[in-house]
């Protein structure tokens, strides 16, 4: 061999050696340095997770009155993995089932394809005929009551021929019951499937895709009390997802059962005044519009004024919250969605309105707190001119001589507020503002827990709007150039407004607004002290102020829970008051302004139609009437009132929109709710002797269901600690029957899944 | 000066000795004590743990199917035991006899090869790659024609004059030209990695023959034009997908196709850690995550259940053939054996080389056996054969 051939030799021996080295080396890589990456996956492979669904939790009333319970539907489900394993790629079996279920097979074929799969060419799945969840997961088909014998006959036959419907299952899920129909729909709310992107997301961590959450309403709020902590089932599966071995199974704990501070008879009386008050509004005539009131949204609040809880809330137009079960079509969700007043949404947290006169017991605490003697008297002219502008009472009424704050507020004087307002806009500068104006009234209202959050146990509360001159110029800064760009349409007009006319009056405040805007004139000052103009308040806002008013000056947060008991009965816990804030305003004007707001009821106050003959001996009411003016729309009808007004224990707010004067709307709604509540004018009283409601919570019998109050069990439960009183103790009771069963995907992702 | 044609007489009459059969076998002459005894252990190591491997990945489907959980692991002991016959065979022959067969052997390859293309063949995991004997017996015949090819080769370059070693440009030509038929034919299967252990073998044997160095060049340059500007023409989508996964191992789309298999492979070799989880324990494999895994990704079997130890094992040993190989071909006395035992090095080489780094995410992937341990007869009988015809050389390297 010469020395060429030699040197070619040792060209393949480093080559060999390379390829060698390089082999190891990677699998050494692989096996140690990302060693634990893969065994992870590796694991994550092989194991599948059944989910056994915990028991969700019932919703009851203060007295233990279920609202939401569980319910027992059989469902039909079809696993697409196992039909496509069929010789026939399932379509026997899709006829044999469409026969048990009434829907045609190409439909059912249709709604097991995976979201965004090729049907035919050219034609892609879309929702909402597809199934946009994992394709080894049983997609539900169709639903039964499982007490519907007659109907679920057929259904049962899946199960007992299982040889002739592969990949088709029946089974039991545990799926919510409104025991009361649609009361206190705002209040509960609604249960909704999770989506895929959400079961992903660390909150929901041990739920899967497909499992039912709450969506408004307490059900989200206390959604992890309620949910419980779901069983899991360990399954060790190969590539077929063919069960090798099972690796542990956790049971599920049920949920435990929220106490609402609701009280169901009160939250039906409530409802029931308030629908019939407002379709008496629509028979009246609006005579300013010549027309009838539309009376379209409406709310009625009633609040324990000692600790802030909810006894009632009724909100006006209403839904059914069955519709959403197991899920709301689409034909009902759009009737919902286009019904006038939206049903969907609380009046009582999520509406925004002006408060008109009802915001006058801020105005006085204010006036009070910006100098003026409580015991004052102050002209009530029928019209008053500040700066260049004239404020009228409204109907222009006016008194001879001047009046104390107990008769303004009888009979709702607007002007003497306007002057107080004017007078404090003036020693803050006016238009020409000081360095560190007081601004008394915006505080004031601030502190009575307007402009903020009321912090009640609803999702998507509303804050409101309290203008003072800070705020006006910070919109002011934000909209001349950016956001509204006043300044641009102050130039260019608003040419892409149809209507001439329209378009130039707001040019015109686009040019007042681009060089005044910042301005807190005296109009704003004036209107903002009788709930006009630039205030917006939430009727929960309201309520918890009169609460606060009635209780001597604490603002507490609203609370709709009472409490949690322990699905087994074993333990429970106890909602604390939230207290917000104290009010600024000393007890004897708070006592005052009380000992006024006893006459609005009483003949000469504003609410003495709607009071007439209501026994005021027996339980005394306090109460104020508000009438807000709304822009191009009849007014807004008010009435906040508490009582006993000498020992007071409820407070209520009533608020219709465009119905009229709080006086003749509002008010008699009112009125029927302190009826039924006290049981005058032929009601059997709603509230135990002496005015009271339970204090204790409802109890959990041995036999699973729910004791009222002061019920005796044989082992009495334990108080949680407050560290874990939102955690879930109860033991491994299971949902109503079999439990649905979900497959969890948890592999890493990169399977033919 | 010694007489040397005296002739000498011996004292006791001339009368051959009787020798035993041990010492016969013990002689130095004797085949036995030529072979190179250390490739074969480490041949036999390799065909043992393939054993194993197959086994482990077979035992548990073969179970659920009701079928005999040993029956995989019984029928490569069978390959072993017709290997061993082939390949002593393959040894044995004087290979001057076989430069005369040579050109039978690449004729019978070529048939076989066409006869794939034919009706005859069968398609299997999407290379039309088998002929389907009755009785169950498939036949791979593009693992016969590497042989034949390391074969013929080494018959047209090592048939050299004396005097002139060197292969001229017409020697080149022409095994270029007896290389291009069975890699037409194997490139129609379609069978893109036999074709690159063509190319690969090819290059080694030329190298080797001290082909000039610009046709060695010239070849790289063709294969690079070939790869970059020609295949993606030729080649099928999921051909090239097989290399764009190694470029793009987390690209979403490939998660579902032939991604699957890397990703599957990957998890298998790297959740088995130092030691690995013990054979038939691993879940990768019991759970028949990873395809093919008792042929072509046999390797994801060691690397999961044996671990670094084990997968580690298994590229040293198949490091020794090589390392022996290489050594038979230095030592050879002739350019033909020289030649033969270079191309065989290149074929296990390559070889071996894409298939555990396709296991381990480094290159594409083809449907090429891992050399002994790959559970499959025509591999099996082609790889011993190989080995036999490596031991033919070793045996006629010493001067005797």
């Amino acid at each position: 061999m010469n020395d060429h051939s030699a040197l070619r030799l040792v060209v393949l021996r480093v080559l060999v050696v390379s390829i060698l080295l390089t082999l190891l080396g990677r699998l050494g890589y692989l096996q140690v340095a990302e060693g634990a990456h893969y065994r992870s996956a590796a694991s994550a492979n092989r194991v599948r997770e059944i989910i056994t669904p915990a028991a969700r939790g019932q919703i009851l009333d203060a007295r233990g009155k279920p609202l939401v319970s569980n319910r027992t539907d059989l469902v039909v489900s079809v696993t697409r993995s196992i039909l496509r394993s069929q010789k026939d790629k399932g379509a026997a079996v899709l006829q044999r089932l469409s026969r048990v279920v009434g829907i045609p097979a190409d439909q059912i074929a249709l709604l097991i394809t995976p979201c965004g799969e090729r049907i035919k060419k050219g034609v892609v799945a879309r929702a909402p005929n597809c199934w946009n969840g994992s394709p080894l997961q049983p997609v539900p088909i169709q639903s039964y009551r499982a007490d519907d014998l007659a109907q679920i006959r057929d259904v049962l036959a899946i199960e007992e021929h299982a040889e002739d419907f592969p990949g088709i299952s029946a089974t039991y899920a545990a799926v919510r019951k409104y025991d009361q129909g649609s009361l206190a729909a705002h209040v509960l709310g609604y249960l909704g499937p999770l989506s895929q992107d959400e079961a992903k997301k660390p909150k929901y961590k041990g739920q899967v895709f497909g499992s039912v959450i709450g969506r408004t309403g307490v059900e989200a709020v206390y959604d992890d009390q309620l949910r419980g902590v779901n069983g899991v089932e360990k399954l060790q599966v190969d590539l077929n997802s063919t069960v090798t071995g099972k690796l542990g199974t956790v049971s599920p704990i049920a949920g435990d059962n929220l106490v609402l501070s609701i009280d169901a008879g009160i939250q039906k009386a409530a409802e029931d005044a308030l629908a019939q008050g407002m379709a008496a509004a629509r028979t009246r005539t609006d005579p300013s519009r010549k027309r009838h009131f539309i009376a379209p949204k409406g709310t009625a609040i009633v609040v324990d004024v000692t600790n802030g809880q909810v006894v009632a809330m009724a909100s006006n137009p209403t839904y059914d919250p069955a519709e959403f079960v197991p899920r709301i079509t689409k034909k009902n969700y759009d009737v919902l969605t286009s019904t006038p007043g939206d049903p969907l949404t609380s009046a009582a947290t999520q509406g925004l309105f002006a408060p008109g006169s009802t915001f006058k017991i801020v105005s006085t605490a204010a006036a009070v707190k910006a100098g003026n003697s409580i015991t004052g008297f102050y002209p009530c002219p029928g019209s008053l001119k500040l700066g260049n502008r004239v404020f009228h009472n409204f109907e222009g009424e006016s008194t001879p001589n001047s009046i104390d704050f107990r008769t303004t507020l009888i009979k709702s004087c607007d002007t003497v507020y306007y002057q107080l307002a004017y007078n404090d806009w003036i020693h803050d500068g006016g238009t020409h503002a000081i360095t560190h104006p007081r601004e008394v009234f915006p505080k004031m209202a601030r502190s009575w827990g307007f402009g903020s959050k009321s912090g009640i146990d609803l999702p998507d509360e509303r804050t409101g709007l309290i203008t003072d001159r800070v705020y006006k110029q910070h919109f002011w800064e934000q909209n001349k150039t950016k956001g509204l760009e006043y300044c641009r349409h102050a130039k260019q007009g608003y040419p892409a407004e149809p209507d001439k006319a329209r378009a130039a009056y707001l040019t015109l405040l686009a040019k007042e607004f681009c060089t005044d805007g910042y301005r807190y004139n005296a109009g704003d000052a004036a209107l903002f002290a009788i709930g006009q103009g630039d205030v917006l308040v939430s009727p929960i806002q309201l309520a918890m102020a009169y609460a606060a008013l009635a209780n001597g000056g604490t603002v507490f947060e609203p609370r709709l829970s009472k409490g949690f008991l322990s699905a087994d009965g074993k333990s429970y816990s106890v909602q604390a008051p939230v207290i917000k804030g104290k009010l600024p305003v000393s007890a004897p004007v708070l006592s005052y302004i009380r000992s006024a707001l006893q006459g609005v009821v009483q003949p000469g106050g504003t609410a003495q139609g709607a009071f007439a003959g209501f026994p005021l001996g027996q339980v005394p009411l306090a109460g104020k009437t508000g009438t807000a003016d709304v822009l191009n729309k009849s007014p807004t009808s008010w009435f906040a009132s508490f009582a006993p007004a000498n020992k007071p224990r409820y407070a209520m707010v009533v608020m219709v929109t465009e119905a009229g004067t709080g006086g003749t709307t509002a008010a008699p709604i009112s009125r029927q709710i302190w009826n039924a509540m006290y049981g005058f004018g032929g009601h059997k009283p709603l509230l135990d002797p002496g005015g009271q409601l339970p204090a204790a919570l409802p109890v959990v019998l041995p036999n699973g269901s729910i004791g009222p109050p002061g019920t005796v069990v044989p082992v009495p439960p334990t108080l949680r600690k407050a560290a874990d009183a939102s955690a879930p103790t109860g033991s491994g009771t299971q949902a109503l029957g079999a439990p649905v069963i979900w497959l969890a995907e948890r592999r890493t992702g990169r399977g033919p899944s | 000066m010694t007489d040397w044609t005296t002739p000498r007489v011996s004292p006791v009459p001339l009368r051959p000795r009787q020798v035993s059969l041990r010492e016969r076998a013990l002689d130095r002459t004797s085949p036995l004590r030529q072979l190179d005894w250390i490739l074969l252990v480490a041949v036999a190591a390799l065909i043992t743990v393939g054993g194993l491997l197959i086994w482990s990945a077979t035992k548990q489907h073969q179970l659920n199917l009701g079928l005999d959980p040993q029956a995989f692991l019984k029928k490569h002991i069978i390959n072993a035991v017709l290997g061993l016959g082939l390949g002593t065979t393959a040894a044995l022959v004087d290979y001057r006899a076989l430069r005369a067969y040579a050109p039978l052997v690449y004729l019978a390859s070529c048939i076989g090869l066409l006869a794939v293309l034919s009706p005859l063949g069968s398609t299997i995991n999407g290379a039309h790659s088998w002929i389907v004997l009755p009785a169950g017996f498939q036949i791979q015949p593009s693992e016969f024609a590497k042989l034949a090819v390391v074969v013929g080769m080494a018959m047209l370059l090592g048939e050299k004059r004396d005097g002139e070693s060197r292969p001229r440009d017409t020697d080149v030509l022409s095994v270029l030209g007896l290389c291009l038929i069975p890699m037409i034919l194997v490139m129609g299967q379609p069978d893109f990695g036999t074709t690159m252990v063509f190319i690969f073998v090819i290059l080694g044997v030329l190298s080797v023959a001290e082909a000039p160095a610009r046709w060695i060049g010239g070849l790289l340059l063709a294969g690079v034009i070939m790869g970059v500007g020609v295949a993606p023409h030729v080649l099928q989508t999921y051909q090239l997908d097989r290399f764009r996964v190694v470029a793009n191992p987390a690209d979403k789309d490939f998660a579902k196709g032939v991604g699957f298999n890397v990703h599957q492979a990957l998890i298998a070799n790297g959740s088995g850690g130092l030691t690995g989880k013990g054979l038939f324990h691993g879940s990768q494999t019991q759970g028949r995550f990873v395809p093919e895994q008792q042929t072509d990704f046999v390797f994801t079997v060691a690397g999961e259940e044996l671990g670094l130890v084990g997968g580690g094992g298994i590229i040293l040993a198949l490091g020794v053939v090589l390392w022996r190989g290489l050594r038979i071909a230095a030592q050879a006395t002739d350019p033909f054996g020289r030649l033969v035992a270079a191309g065989v090095v290149s074929w296990f080489g390559f070889q071996s080389f894409v298939n555990i780094g396709m296991t381990l995410g480094i290159m594409p992937v083809t449907g090429l056996p891992l050399p002994f341990v790959s559970y499959g007869g025509s591999s099996m009988f082609a790889n011993l054969m190989a080995i036999g015809l490596l031991q033919n050389v070793h045996m006629r390297s010493r001067e005797l």
